[in-house]
């Protein structure tokens, strides 16, 4: 057998392990078998190419690699499970830069015998990859802080992201009519690079569960892309595999914000035209103490913790463990529902609760959970807003139809929260103001301690 | 790349979408984050493009570009992986007590 074909079986088994390693995620059982196949995959497909004849030096090899495997270990040690959302916009800047950089190189050296279908590849490759590392990296910079996580409107946005895409286009068209016109090639890649930047400007923090997930889907076409430019069918098999992930989960946030994909990349919720706050909390709004919400929850059987992003900015989960172990202690049913916008990505809150040991079966998904809230004695909401905001029912709220948790629907709701200010969707919640909900203003992880102490002296 | 061959890639990619789409579909939402990760890190496998450019004995630059991509790539390999299981880990520990 030639060394080609071996390398080709080789590849074909890796392509299988992907696929029956994600396909192990179906459940947290078997999902890190899962992933172990999907590693051994990885490192046979690695092997494999490094077997390939046309691989005759390796010294630049060897550094890459060393690199990269310092660098990924590092990421992998010191990233706080908190950081998450940051951590994979950044991985994916990382990827697509591998997929961008490989087309860049590609074409350099072979500009002028790259075929009519590579150079349309090669473009795909490009383009989407380097959107994708410049968008990620401003994604990652929102995540992290260090650019304002509110949306950035000018106006035109999206006259000047339209003139962008169409340079582009043009650009790419030009090079692969005609091979001569490297100058093409490289402006597109420079304007990419540009494009993913206006791209995600504009988007705010709250929506990022949707651009990370397609962020993540341009990488794995990009990838994919390259397979086709090298004509190689496990980077078309992984890349296809990443690509559909990304757009699906993408798919899936944005129904859950009830808003179609292209009007979060491209449109902003907009100013409210629901009632303004003052009517909305006027006189309504209770507030509670510690020692009261310890009180109500004395004979509460069952007891629903709604987590939204503010847990997850106070750092509050393992709080709310020791306030789920203490209640249970007590003999009442505490469960956990998860919305599935709650948080800056996809899982996000599920992942938080797992760090601080919150067993997975008490997380409950909102189709589950919602039909049930009427029997829950106590629904405590701790840094969530839009995702419980009883105005999506309302048929002229900026939300309207957005899928939220009945939380209004239990007993008795108590919202720990540190102020009255709105959520991202910018309007005012008339859960804070309904007869049965209590508020507590407090930082989430001080102020949960502090009932946990009250609940244990009761 | 010949146009025949072409198509025969078409293939493999569309029954791959096919096959991601239904498979990706039964992932509940509580392992997305670790499914995210996880094909973060399987889309690390432009490194095998990477690793073919860099190899291959062209130009300098075309080499040092391919170095960086496989620095990159290879940094999602191992950061994926690991993290990937890091989380997983979280969600088989014994239950808190």
């Amino acid at each position: 057998m030639s060394t080609q074909a071996f390398i080709q079986l080789v590849y074909l088994g890796a392509a299988a392990l992907f696929i029956f390693g994600l396909k192990a995620m179906s459940s947290p059982r078997t999902a890190r078998r899962g992933m172990l196949m999907a590693a051994a995959a990885m490192v046979s497909a690695i092997g494999g190419t490094l077997l390939d004849p046309h691989v005759v030096n390796y010294e630049w090899i060897a550094v890459g690699i060393v690199v990269g495997t310092i660098l990924g270990g590092w990421i992998a040690i010191a990233t706080p499970m908190t950081h998450m959302p940051q951590r994979t916009a950044l991985s994916h800047a990382f990827g697509a830069l591998a997929a961008s950089l490989v087309g860049i190189a590609h074409y350099y050296d072979h500009a002028t015998t790259v075929t009519l279908v590579e150079r349309v590849a090669l473009g795909l490759e490009v383009v989407l990859g380097s959107l994708t590392v410049t968008g990620s990296l401003l994604a990652f910079a929102k995540l992290q802080g260090w650019v304002r996580g509110t949306p950035v409107a000018y106006p035109g946005q999206n006259a000047v992201s339209l003139v962008l895409a169409v340079v582009i286009l043009v650009l790419a068209g030009w090079f692969i009519a005609d091979p001569a016109a490297s100058w093409a090639f490289y402006a597109m890649a420079a304007l990419a690079f540009v494009f993913g930047i206006t791209l995600v400007m504009p988007i705010g923090a709250a929506d990022m569960p949707v651009v990370i997930a397609l962020l993540n889907s341009y990488a794995g076409l990009a990838g994919a892309a390259t397979g086709f430019a090298l004509d190689n069918n496990i980077l078309i098999v992984a890349g296809a595999l990443d690509g559909a992930s990304g757009l699906i989960l993408a798919v899936l946030m944005s129904k859950a914000m009830n808003r179609p994909l292209l009007n979060v990349v491209f449109g902003r919720i907009e100013a409210s035209t629901a009632a303004s706050a003052d009517d909305v909390y006027a006189g309504k709004v209770r507030s509670t103490t510690a020692e009261e919400f310890a009180l109500l929850l004395e004979d509460a059987r069952r007891v629903v913790i709604v987590p939204g992003y503010g847990m997850a900015v106070s750092q509050a989960q393992h709080a709310v463990r020791d306030l789920y172990l203490a209640l249970e202690k007590r003999g009442a049913t505490v469960e956990f529902a998860i919305h599935p916008v709650a948080g800056r990505m996809p899982g996000h809150m599920n992942v938080l609760l797992a760090e601080a040991d919150i067993p997975y079966e008490r997380m409950i998904e909102m189709d589950t959970i919602n039909p049930t809230f009427e029997t829950v004695d106590v629904a405590i909401v701790i840094g969530a807003n839009d995702v419980v905001n009883s105005n999506a029912r309302a048929s002229d709220s900026p939300i309207a139809g957005m899928p939220i948790l009945d939380v209004d629907k239990a007993r008795m709701v108590i919202v720990v929260k540190r102020s009255m200010s709105p959520g991202f969707a910018g309007i005012p919640n008339p859960l804070f103001a309904a007869e049965n909900t209590l508020m507590y203003f407090a930082d989430a992880q001080a102020g949960i301690l502090d009932v946990v102490r009250e609940v244990k002296t009761l | 790349m010949e146009s025949l061959n072409l198509i025969d890639s078409l293939f493999v990619f569309m029954l791959a979408a096919v096959v991601g789409y239904h498979v990706i579909h039964k992932v509940p939402p509580l392992l997305h984050t670790p499914l995210m990760s996880a094909t973060n890190a399987i889309s690390a496998i432009a490194v095998v493009g990477a690793l073919l450019v860099t190899g291959a004995n062209g130009s300098k630059p075309a080499t040092i570009l391919g170095a960086i991509a496989v620095a990159a790539a290879v940094t999602n390999v191992v950061g994926g992986f690991l993290i990937t299981d890091r989380i997983l880990k979280m969600f088989n520990k014994k239950k808190a007590k």
